[in-house]
């Protein structure tokens, strides 16, 4: 209902660290010319594997409405095999964009007029070192090169503050990658 | 200091900031991650406390009371069905007198079973004789936190700082933690009226009679009837001793201003909706909206729900059209329990003035059923621009029959 309001939706599977995605960018564009943020996760029964989601609300001014994303600008997805499995892009603003992690070409993604962007993030982060499956922080240096809301300089200082004492530099090296691979399409 | 995080987080940080000397609690969603941070804090030795681990909520309470009663400052923390099983401590606690902090991190109450927000749990400990205090964000419930432990134990009454489930509890957002030096100046050590020693042992609130009677030195004492009156003036007084309280904190840290109400727009609205919580600040979003369509609406969040702020509610009420109550709540074959309470401070506020707001009731989000602003804008205009029948019958949004 506010047009100076941001929101960007994340898709990832119980266990992926979607929630601690959206934190590191909270705190980063919090730290960056959004006072107001607000990283609401949406909790159900779900177990590790199970689609989860969790809405990121940028602002310049303070955000009150805490309700979970309906009509995401941003759509952020971890796994792509989400994209067929449930209908994570409802609610996509017309001219939206969706970031997803897939080892699949930038053009084998259409949604209505939105823009893609795609990254191997997957594989991008084991040649960053970390172990398969680990693709939260990877999946921020995609964010930073398609949205350009914050800077990477800010978002890797997050990444390895989050993960202080579990790979940080690994992470952050992710993020990097993940960065200089993304591949912007659609539209 | 600035920093991103949970509700939880911020609670246990303001009950580490507040040296809290014995922490017992059970966990239970959505209140785990809080408890859970403060056990962190003391294996680390971030914090000087005791955590006693027990077996259940009314096991923790007891410890509490125990803690409590010899003069330790206690804090625990629960959420519905574990709240409830704390019932008849919690009763205990407030006559007993001792000023424990407790954290309700408010959840709808089974059965059937639900983990989600509502605010059925705390409401339902209205009569209990504690102070009840609703945090809207996380600002608040920091803040709440070390205010609760100085008002509790300058008035003697214990203290629930309720904040919603999940909504906030969960939630990511900003807020500034003070520094420790300067909740030192706030809050001084817990210096106990009365605490149990070993060396002159005592009993404590044994078997009163319906009548008074003279004490082992032949002096009157108080009977039962006596001590529940004095806990109820106790609470009437408080909210004298909450502002006392409040305007130190704004001295000291520079924010605050007022504890029991906060009012949105509410100054030349034609109608006003009334929420606790999240809910509350969510309403704002709606007022802006309405009065982008012309409509003078506005807002106000009931912050201190026990003792009643009756008259401050009734002075912002006085003067406007319509009053909804937004309420996760019910007294199941009534309405909802706030609702009820703002209509009693109408009919003693505005009695005979001839300026008497419709009130209407609105129940939704129980057991966490998704509050969507397009629906809370919806009711909220109804209530503005039709004309209203039935001005009792409670009226639910988003139930889906």
């Amino acid at each position: 209902m506010k047009s100076d309001l941001i929101e960007i939706r994340w898709h990832g599977r119980g266990g992926q660290g979607a929630i601690t995605a959206a934190k590191i960018v909270a705190k980063a564009t919090f730290s960056t010319g959004f006072p107001g943020v607000v990283m609401v996760p949406t909790f159900g029964t779900e177990r590790r594997g199970a689609p989860v989601f969790t809405s990121l609300k940028l602002s310049k001014k303070r955000i009150y409405d805490l309700s979970p994303t309906q009509y995401p600008d941003i759509i952020i997805v971890l796994d792509h095999l989400l994209l067929e499995e449930s209908a994570i892009t409802a609610g996509l603003k017309p001219d939206g964009l969706i970031i997803v992690n897939t080892p699949r070409h930038v053009d084998a993604y259409r949604h209505n007029g939105a823009r893609i962007a795609v990254a191997d993030v997957t594989d991008l982060a084991m040649k960053a070192g970390l172990p398969q499956g680990v693709v939260n922080s990877g999946i921020i240096g995609s964010f930073a090169r398609a949205t350009e809301l914050t800077d990477m300089d800010t978002l890797l200082k997050a990444i390895e503050e989050e993960f202080r004492g579990r790979r940080p530099r690994e992470n952050a090296r992710s993020a990097m990658l993940a960065y200089e691979n993304t591949v912007i399409g659609g539209s | 200091m600035q920093i991103i995080e949970s509700g939880n987080v911020a609670a246990a940080l303001g009950v580490k900031l507040s040296r809290a000397q014995v922490v017992a609690a059970y966990p239970i969603t959505p209140q785990t991650p809080l408890t859970e941070k403060l056990s962190e804090f003391i294996e680390a030795e971030d914090m000087e406390a005791q955590y006693i681990p027990v077996e259940s909520e009314h096991s923790a309470l007891a410890v509490c009371i125990a803690a409590s009663s010899a003069g330790a400052r206690s804090f625990t923390a629960t959420s519905a069905n574990g709240l409830l099983y704390m019932h008849e401590q919690i009763h205990w606690a407030a006559g007993a007198r001792l000023p424990i902090v407790m954290c309700v991190v408010n959840r709808g109450v089974g059965a059937p079973w639900t983990v989600w927000n509502d605010h059925q749990d705390s409401m339902s400990q209205r009569d209990t004789g504690w102070i009840q205090m609703y945090a809207n964000d996380h600002q608040q419930i920091i803040d709440s936190v070390i205010k609760a432990f100085c008002l509790a134990e300058e008035v003697m009454v214990p203290v629930m700082v309720c904040y919603d489930g999940y909504l906030l509890s969960h939630t990511y957002m900003p807020f500034d933690v003070p520094e420790t030096a300067v909740v030192d100046r706030f809050l001084p050590p817990y210096k106990p009226p009365y605490a149990l020693d070993p060396h002159t042992p005592a009993n404590l609130n044994t078997v009163t009679l319906p009548d008074v009677r003279s004490d082992i030195h032949g002096n009157q004492a108080h009977g039962y009837m006596e001590i529940r009156h004095f806990l109820q003036e106790d609470m009437r007084s408080s909210t004298q001793a909450l502002a006392r309280v409040e305007t130190r904190f704004k001295e000291i840290f520079g924010r605050g201003g007022n504890p029991f109400i906060e009012s949105y727009r509410c100054d030349d609205a034609e109608f006003i909706a009334v929420g606790i919580g999240s809910l509350s600040y969510h309403l704002r979003d709606v007022a802006d909206s309405l009065r982008d369509e012309g409509i003078r609406a506005g807002v106000l969040s009931v912050n201190l729900y026990r003792p009643f702020p009756a008259a401050i509610i009734a002075k912002t009420l006085r003067g406007c059209r319509g009053v909804a109550v937004f309420e996760k709540a019910l007294s199941y074959g009534y309405q909802g329990p706030l609702c009820a309470d703002i209509k009693s401070a109408l009919y003693q506020g505005i009695d005979g003035s001839g300026r008497r707001p419709f009130v209407l009731n609105y129940i939704l989000g129980l057991g966490g059923r998704e509050i969507t602003t397009r629906d809370l804008h919806d009711a909220f205009r109804q209530s503005c621009t039709e004309v209203q029948d039935n001005v009792d019958e409670l009226r639910w949004i988003g139930l889906k029959l």
